[in-house]
């Protein structure tokens, strides 16, 4: 304790302070995320799930997308969505939605895994839709060449060749899908949620989105051995770095060639 | 420095005042006085100058080094992965890039520290003389001269003949760079062979769609049937028949006169290549049902028959149209009704020959 009270003094006692209450915070938050987005079994439901799901709905969701879920002016009925569509929208947080805007962004998601679960189980009993695809489509065991091929025929004008996300029209955008779960691409793929179409079985079959995901987590587990890829993003930000970094390197040489030495 | 404009008159380069006979002078600076750099005074300095050239020697040692281990070192197999090959791509590139960066550093940094550095001013001579100029007017007047060439026409004239039909074989050889496309970017393999309908199948593997399996809010990237088949010109076919086939509600679609069966059940085939340049516009929002090409943004409404609504592209893009056959696949009904893609010198004409 002495040779604490005898460094409090030091000039670096501040930034290690700081340094300090940003782990712990930062793991706490850590913590408490994980805790959040701890898998349950999310494939059968009962009916008390469904029973607290409509409690929920009722309490969270209803105000735009109606009592029974039928759909009001400010949102789309979710009768035939399936537990698919609920486990994707509230699982990357984007529903409840914290405002309108072109599109509805990913952010912390608002509800536990049982609560999830439960909306799912609820928006589920009333109607038919795609359900929460099984454990053995997620492994990421699939063919990877296969689904390479497939993501590029369908997947990358909008998600980019990399995965790294996209423009579209007046404000909306194609996201990245680098640390998106397995779960979450499959839900995407077979319920279109927003902008994106519907690859539905008939289109890609389970086993071909298995292989698709396959192919996303290579790549992302591949990641660019070959230097920082300037967000796969192309000749924009590479052409931006070879006009300022590659001409300026140039530059200095000139000057250097050029100069007298002292 | 030179001497040419030393203030004479009859010197060429002279500076003179309009109206005045003093001619203004310009004044040779001189050169600046010599400065002694460290090296040269300070024996310490100069050490140290012949340290850092080493080095930047040795880091040269060390890049080629670099290079001869990952080369040999990493062992690539059947199986190995890109990100083995990339790795070793990065290390071969950095190696090289130290071993001819660390040579020419250090050759420069030799030379400006430690090589002799006595500035040398060198006069510079006149442009040309009378004498060369008359010296080689000679020249050419012998030549002319001794070939006879004015003597004896029959000569020249066979010699004109000759080298104005000599590049006439380059003629042919160009030619055989391949036929005209004549029409070719008019047709596309959607056209119905005899009574044979093309069904319309899923990109890429070729299989046939069904009119159920295409779901509200789906996008399906198609092909036509038989192009995997193709042994010759797959890729120019497929440049030109790719579509992009997709469900809407109904009533949402607004056929104009003569399109209104183009369209099965709110399934639309249009073509995927832009209209400006030909990228391929398969940027689909299931929600605005805008299709978004994205080279230059160009951004066409499903709704309003894919009519331009945004960017650089003149016209929409064209509809293939579609009907169910008997085992309830989709089929293409006929050829695009107009050429795809971007314009070209014939469209015109060729969309009448399409359309009489």
């Amino acid at each position: 304790m002495k040779a604490l009270s005898q460094k409090r003094r030091h000039p670096l006692a501040a930034i290690a302070l700081l340094l300090m209450g940003l782990l712990l915070t930062g793991g706490l938050y850590a913590v408490a995320t994980t805790v959040n987005q701890a898998k349950a079994d999310t494939t059968s439901f009962s009916a008390s799930d469904v029973e607290e799901g409509g409690k929920l709905f009722a309490a969270n969701c209803a105000t735009c997308h109606g009592m029974g879920a039928s759909g009001t002016q400010d949102g789309p009925s979710l009768v035939g969505v399936g537990a698919a569509a609920v486990d994707f929208q509230v699982g990357t947080g984007r529903m409840p939605m914290q405002m309108s805007g072109p599109q509805a962004q990913q952010k912390p998601a608002q509800f536990n895994a049982e609560q999830t679960k439960q909306l799912a189980a609820y928006v589920a009993s009333l109607g038919a839709g795609p359900a929460i695809p099984e454990e053995h489509l997620l492994d990421g065991k699939g063919d990877a060449a296969n689904g390479g091929e497939l993501f590029r025929v369908n997947c990358a004008m909008c998600h980019n060749a990399a995965a790294a996300g996209g423009a579209l029209t007046r404000g909306k955008f194609a996201p990245a899908l680098a640390g998106v779960s397995a779960e979450h691409i499959y839900e995407a793929m077979v319920t279109g949620p927003q902008n994106m179409p519907v690859f539905s079985d008939s289109n890609v079959t389970p086993e071909d989105k298995r292989d698709i995901i396959t192919f996303l987590k290579t790549i992302e587990a591949n990641g660019s051995p070959g230097g920082a890829d300037l967000g796969a993003l192309g000749p924009v930000s590479e052409g931006l770095f070879v006009w300022v970094a590659g001409l300026g390197v140039i530059i200095a040489f000139t000057i250097w060639l050029t100069s007298r030495t002292s | 420095m030179g001497n040419h404009s030393d203030g004479s008159p009859n010197h060429s380069g002279t500076v003179a005042t309009a109206g005045q006979n003093e001619v203004e002078k310009f004044q040779d600076p001189g050169l600046p006085p010599h400065r002694l750099r460290l090296a040269d005074t300070d024996p310490v300095a100069a050490k140290r100058a012949e340290r850092q050239v080493a080095i930047l020697f040795g880091t040269s040692v060390i890049g080629t080094l670099v290079f001869l281990v990952a080369y040999f070192a990493i062992d690539l197999g059947d199986d190995t992965s890109i990100a083995t090959i990339r790795t070793q791509n990065l290390l071969l590139g950095l190696g090289t890039a130290f071993a001819m960066l660390g040579i020419g550093t250090g050759i420069v940094h030799w030379a400006k520290a430690l090589m002799p550095d006595h500035e040398v001013s060198e006069e510079r001579h006149a442009i040309r003389t009378e004498e060369d100029r008359q010296a080689a007017v000679r020249i050419v007047d012998d030549i002319v001269d001794e070939t006879g060439i004015k003597r004896r026409p029959l000569i020249r004239n066979t010699l004109l003949g000759a080298v104005a039909l000599a590049p006439l074989p380059a003629l042919a050889i160009f030619g055989d760079l391949g036929p005209r496309p004549d029409n070719a970017l008019a047709h596309t393999m959607w056209a119905p062979e005899g009574d044979k309908l093309k069904r319309l199948t899923r990109d890429p593997d070729g299989t046939p769609i069904k009119a159920s399996d295409v779901t509200i809010g789906s996008a399906f990237h198609v092909i036509p049937e038989g192009l995997n088949e193709l042994h010759e010109g797959k890729l120019n076919e497929k440049a030109k028949a790719v579509v992009l086939l997709m469900r809407l509600d109904p009533d949402s679609l607004n056929p104009s006169e003569g399109r209104e069966n183009w369209s099965y059940n709110g399934i639309v085939a249009y073509s995927k290549i832009c209209t400006h340049v030909g990228c391929p516009v398969a940027l689909y929002e299931q929600q605005t049902h805008h299709l978004l090409c994205p080279c230059h943004q160009s951004t066409f409404d499903l709704t309003q028959e894919c009519k331009v609504i945004f960017g650089p592209a003149s016209r929409p893009l064209p509809q293939l149209p579609i009907a169910v056959d008997a085992e309830g696949y989709l089929v293409a009904t006929s050829d695009f009704r107009e050429p795809v893609g971007p314009s070209y010198w014939e469209r015109d004409e060729h969309e009448r020959l399409i359309n009489s």
